[in-house]
């Protein structure tokens, strides 16, 4: 498969730098948020997010972890069997305003189950939606709030995002699959 | 490590699972652990699916556990009343798994005297099987759930020193015990009277089982000490001098349970006969783990549940 690196260790740096004032500016401050990272790698990005908002604001905001696999609608077609993780959800999300964390946005069906998920704990004020890349073929009415980076892509096409916490360097890729012989 | 794919449909003993197959498991009843814990314990995994409990023989425990189970996954769960069944119409047993399943069934828990009982269901018809206990063959579910709390507490099954203790040989809940203790590694002591003992090609399959007949023997250093319900009929049956006599040799009470390991965990299948297999004061002291060993058998059939309930029923085998 070929790969073209489609957002370096630096600019993804400097995204996410971006999102976390973006963030803070349109919430008017930092009270009240929560970040919820989906799993796997939207929870190191939601704290790293986090970490750079105690640097300018100096408020720490809560981060927890949402794992969707009970909420999905597509397990059927998936084929292996995906592996559910624990929930971790920090405090009562009563009336607060919940920033959701993904690495990726593409169909919207993972969104989709995100918040049905985060509504089963209680009712937030405000539920954001905030993505490192954003490669448009959406299947429901979703949009994100936050967008580290538009990738126009064809359906042939995948996106990876590679953390540090989790893949040992961070970088986004483009990959293409293999042209069938006809 | 293998992660179960999506052609497993039954759950019928832990003979054929392999290690990393049962840790998948006990990973995903983790998460149904978190669920089970929510203000609203419910999520949407399993809307649409229908499970029926088919108990052909009495048992309160694990029917509820798995009704809980379903519920909270927001499957629909039928209780098949046996007794009222046309089972005492006659019916057979593949019959009436044939109907249920045309009446929309998506997976069968059932509990039977007869060992093999569910295996029949198994081969024959394209349904998802969960064993719930079949005569003295195999309690699989016990066992994970055992396997899960051993873990959550002790922090993991290898090397871990267990002792069970009592009648074995009829036991379902030891045997399914011993194939996943094995699996993951566990050093076990089986300890009863020997008329109580299992004998038997199959243990020579497992190096790290042994046998004994002396309490003290299993108990000297056990991390998880799991004494076993007593059977009354046992004694009818002239496996037991007495009742008494059992209870001096193997009860398991304070002075005996300060032989294992300082941290030693209790289990216990249930129900239980308090002062005849475990004294009071063990069954709910400070080291007993069987009544979480209740709460997690709900997450862990919660867990075998969603692995293995929502599969499509497709191609039928005809007898």
């Amino acid at each position: 498969m070929a790969e073209k690196v489609i957002m370096t260790a630096a600019e993804m740096g400097r995204a996410l730098s971006r999102l976390a004032h973006e963030v803070v500016e349109r919430n008017g401050g930092a009270a009240g948020l929560v970040f919820l990272g989906m799993r796997t790698r939207g929870v190191p990005l939601a704290q790293r997010l986090a970490a750079r908002i105690k640097d300018f604001e100096g408020v720490d905001i809560p981060v927890g972890a949402l794992d969707i696999g009970l909420y999905r609608d597509d397990l059927s077609n998936l084929g292996v069997q995906p592996k559910v993780q624990r929930t971790d959800i920090p405090q009562d999300l009563f009336g607060k305003d919940i920033v959701l964390v993904d690495d990726v946005l593409y169909t919207g069906r993972s969104i989709r189950a995100a918040m049905d998920a985060i509504i089963d704990f209680g009712r937030p004020r405000t539920i954001q939606l905030l993505v490192l890349v954003d490669r448009g073929h959406r299947e429901l009415p979703i949009r994100a709030d936050y967008v580290g980076k538009n990738i126009p892509t064809s359906l042939q096409e995948e996106v990876q995002v590679r953390l540090e916490e989790v893949d040992g360097q961070d970088e986004a890729v483009l990959m293409r699959g293999e042209v069938k012989a006809p | 490590m293998t992660a179960p794919s999506l052609t497993r449909r039954h759950v019928l003993d832990l003979d054929d699972f392999s290690a990393g197959e049962i840790l998948h498991i006990l990973d995903t009843a983790d998460a149904m652990k978190e669920v089970l814990a929510r203000e609203v314990p419910r999520v949407p995994a399993l809307r649409g699916r229908t499970v029926v409990t088919a108990f052909y023989e009495a048992s309160t425990r694990t029917r509820v556990s798995f009704e809980l189970a379903a519920r909270a996954l927001s499957a629909d769960c039928v209780n098949l009343n046996v007794a009222l069944s046309s089972t005492t119409k006659g019916e057979s047993l593949l019959n009436t798994v044939r109907t249920l399943r045309a009446l929309g069934a998506d997976v069968i828990v059932m509990r039977h005297s007869q060992a093999g009982a569910p295996y029949l269901v198994a081969r024959y018809l394209n349904i998802c099987m969960i064993n719930a206990g079949d005569g003295a063959h195999a309690h699989p579910t016990q066992a994970l759930l055992d396997l899960y709390t051993m873990r959550e507490r002790l922090g993991r099954v290898e090397r871990l020193k267990v002792a069970i203790i009592g009648d074995i040989r009829h036991s379902r809940v030891a045997r399914s015990n011993l194939w996943g203790l094995a699996a993951l590694g566990a050093q076990v002591a089986l300890c009863g009277p020997a008329t109580l003992l299992p004998r038997g090609p199959e243990l020579e399959l497992l190096p790290t089982v042994a046998l004994t007949t002396h309490l003290e023997e299993a108990l000297e250093g056990a991390e998880v000490v799991m004494p076993l319900r007593l059977q009354l009929e046992r004694q009818q049956s002239g496996l037991l001098p007495s009742l008494r006599e059992y209870r001096e040799l193997y009860q398991i009470d304070g002075a005996r349970l300060a032989r294992a390991h300082p941290r030693a965990l209790v289990l216990h299948p249930g129900p239980m006969n308090e002062g005849v297999e475990i004294s009071t004061e063990v069954a709910h002291g400070a080291q007993s783990a069987i009544e979480s060993q209740v709460t997690n058998g709900v997450a862990v059939r919660m867990a075998l549940l969603y692995l293995y309930g929502h599969g499509e029923v497709s191609d039928v085998r005809a007898p």
